[in-house]
């Protein structure tokens, strides 16, 4: 398949007080054109780091890319020149939905103007290289009209009023849409959803990835949706993978993903969701300190099947059936999953 | 009520006062509105529903944390609704709550171990030598290493914070505990840790749960019977069996289908619910779910509809309860 992104051997560090944490260890990881990828795993996977990477806002001061690369769209995000990127990449071409819809207007402007000030900026009609100095009263009004309409389609009830409201004015799922609208109006190739429905209500929340789902098959947008949530992942993704502190450890189509897992790593994470059949099954061990990981597979202290070449070399990636590839020296065998 | 219930509550209703910029009263916030319910002896009453339903309000009004506005909380036989703090000291001990985030309700000054041994100070006269005996027996229980008694709350997981609620309460032997949101924001991997420690130890200190949740998944795993809430009314109540397969009321069945069920169909092609609950402050008359409900009819407006238990053990609060005598599908 055509890949819209394609990350390799990426690795990033963190400069922290007790050393430097391998957050991100030579992480592959692809996303097709129109695809909704699922990126899952649990806090502090780096699933976060790697979709700050692709947006290109990890904090400057302490994060160290070492090796890799990010392709999008036929350029190097890594090599781009940054001023390039911040005018016709980010927020133009990728675009974000954060975790938090709460804190992530300004309380102390409406809706509308902080609307106004992202098109102002990264509407589709602004001549890309140049930012407008003066906002010409043409664009303003066509950009308004592309706005009204797409408040319509994320089902947003009155959108003219909606505009001159402030955000706390609003609730929780609606300000969640509004956040979906944005991510939508500066016509992206690219989606990337942090954990979009984590605070919201199961129900909002059936109602939130519905609409992801629609929008993004509707507008041929691909997405990165990061979840720890592997039911929400289910709902709305095409292919996942699955992260483990740091190395992405499996990918694969959905179907596949939840009937035949391979690493043991993502048997046992989906062994561990509640269920009536075989009750509740936890990983014993904890997640590794990333400033001093174990070598190999980092997955290893944790692993009941794991051998001595574990312990030495994290295996590259293999193909074990269509489309699914899982980075394992002992991949599961059909073993019986949820 | 039934004489096994170890807690009962009458009628309890918990109402905040709603301010204007004025500060002065414009209305009132129906936190909980007439709830009542007991918790049998050794069993684990769950309590769902989504934020703002006044699942926590209800625990923290049991606890004593907030004073009810009207109604009756029935502990061991004992009236506790209007106790003085130095009298429901002594209750205390016996009905114990766990904090959401345990790891803003330690204090970051504090070691482990110091925290372990406070309840012990107020609660026993038990001296020096027999408490750090009590807490070393009840850090094992949860299965926390000795070495964690000299560390600071940031220096542990979110998993182990948990873990340290949890023996700081167990060190006095309640027979209650009220868990409140004991697994949200845990990975999947630490929660089946940490739900397996809450059964393991309910079994052997002979407690009595309510677990308060609004992870319908974790809640059919753990729970004996389950309390739905919407809006400051119990709109269905029964075993978790019962609830989860033969749910009732329109609320129960739309939240139950919004759960995403791997290998099952996918929600985000059947899901139904439209709209967002009513704001608190400003309730829809007679049933609350009525503005979302998809079967609603005229005279769901009229009255709030009361919990009426159609078949032992399951009670819902709907006028068009499949289980009602009459019914007939529109």
């Amino acid at each position: 398949m055509d890949d819209l992104l394609a990350v390799t051997g990426l690795t990033v560090g963190f400069a922290t007080e007790s050393g430097l944490a391998r957050v991100l260890d030579q992480v592959d990881f692809r996303i097709g054109r129109g695809e909704i990828v699922g990126l899952v795993g649990e806090s502090g996977c780096g699933k976060t780091t790697l979709a700050r990477a692709i947006l290109g806002v990890l904090p400057a001061n302490s994060a160290r890319i070492s090796a890799g690369s990010i392709e999008f769209d036929g350029r190097d995000l890594l090599q781009e020149d940054p001023d390039a990127l911040a005018t016709d990449i980010r927020g133009r071409a990728i675009t974000f939905v954060p975790q938090d819809p709460f804190s992530s207007f300004n309380p102390v402007f409406t809706i509308g103007r902080q609307i106004e000030e992202l098109m102002k900026w990264k509407s589709p009609d602004a001549e890309p290289g140049s930012g407008p100095r003066r906002y010409a009263r043409a664009r303003r009004s066509s950009d308004l009209e592309r706005v009204l309409e797409l408040l319509r389609i994320v089902q947003l009830p009155d959108p003219e009023a909606l505009l001159r409201k402030y955000p706390h004015e609003v609730s929780g799922g609606q300000r969640q849409r509004l956040m979906i609208a944005m991510a939508l109006l500066p016509e992206p190739k690219l989606i990337i959803a942090d954990e979009p429905t984590t605070a919201l209500d199961v129900t909002i929340q059936a109602q939130i990835l519905k609409l992801l789902r629609r929008l993004a098959a509707e507008r041929g947008v691909s997405v990165l949706f990061t979840t720890h949530d592997l039911g929400t992942a289910y709902e709305i993704c095409d292919r996942m993978t699955v992260m483990y502190a740091g190395q992405d450890v499996e990918s694969a189509p959905s179907d596949s993903f939840f009937t035949e897992p391979r690493h043991i790593y993502t048997v046992r994470l989906l062994q561990s969701l509640p269920s009536r059949d075989h009750g509740i099954r936890g990983i014993p061990g904890q997640v590794p300190d990333l400033t001093a990981p174990p070598p190999g597979c980092r997955f290893h202290p944790r692993c009941d099947a794991a051998s001595a070449l574990c312990r030495q070399t994290r295996p590259d990636p293999s193909d074990v059936g269509a489309g699914h590839v899982a980075r394992c020296w002992h991949p599961a065998q059909g073993e019986g999953t949820p | 009520m039934t004489a096994d219930a170890l807690l009962s509550l009458e009628n309890l209703s918990k109402h905040f006062p709603v301010l204007n910029v004025w500060k002065r009263r414009s209305g009132w916030l129906k936190a909980l509105d007439e709830v009542s319910l007991s918790v049998h002896k050794g069993e684990i009453l769950g309590i769902v529903g989504e934020s703002g339903c006044g699942k926590s309000t209800l625990g923290k009004t049991v606890m004593g944390i907030h004073r009810p506005t009207s109604g009756r909380i029935i502990f061991e036989g004992n009236d506790i609704t209007h106790l003085k703090p130095h009298q429901s000291r002594g209750m205390r001990r016996d009905l114990q709550y766990t904090y959401q985030d345990p790891g803003a309700s330690l204090d970051p000054r504090w070691k482990i171990g110091r925290s372990l041994d406070e309840p012990l100070v107020i609660h026993t006269r038990l001296n020096r030598g027999a408490r750090r005996e009590r807490v070393r027996e009840i850090l094992d229980a949860v299965g926390l290493p000795d070495g964690h008694l000299d560390l600071y709350p940031h220096e542990i997981s979110g998993g182990q914070q948990r873990r340290v609620g949890l023996a700081r309460i167990l060190t006095l032997h309640p027979t209650m505990v009220v868990l409140d949101e004991p697994t949200s924001g845990l990975d999947v991997s630490v929660q089946a840790t940490i739900l397996n420690l809450f059964l393991d130890l309910q079994k052997r200190f002979d407690l009595t749960y309510v677990f308060i949740s609004h992870d319908l998944g974790v809640v059919r795993m753990v729970c004996d019977r389950v309390a739905v809430m919407y809006l400051g009314k119990v709109v269905e109540l029964g075993s978790s069996d019962e609830i989860f397969d033969r749910p009732r009321h329109p609320y129960t069945q739309s939240l139950l289908a919004a759960v995403p069920q791997i290998g099952k169909g996918r929600v985000t092609e059947t899901f139904w619910l439209e709209g967002e609950p009513p704001d608190p402050g400003n309730l829809p008359s007679g049933c609350r779910f009525r503005t979302r409900c998809t079967q609603a009819r005229d005279d769901c407006a009229l009255a709030v509809p009361p919990l009426v238990e159609h078949s032992p053990g399951h009670a819902d609060a709907c006028l068009y309860s499949p289980a009602r005598r009459g019914y007939s599908p529109a």
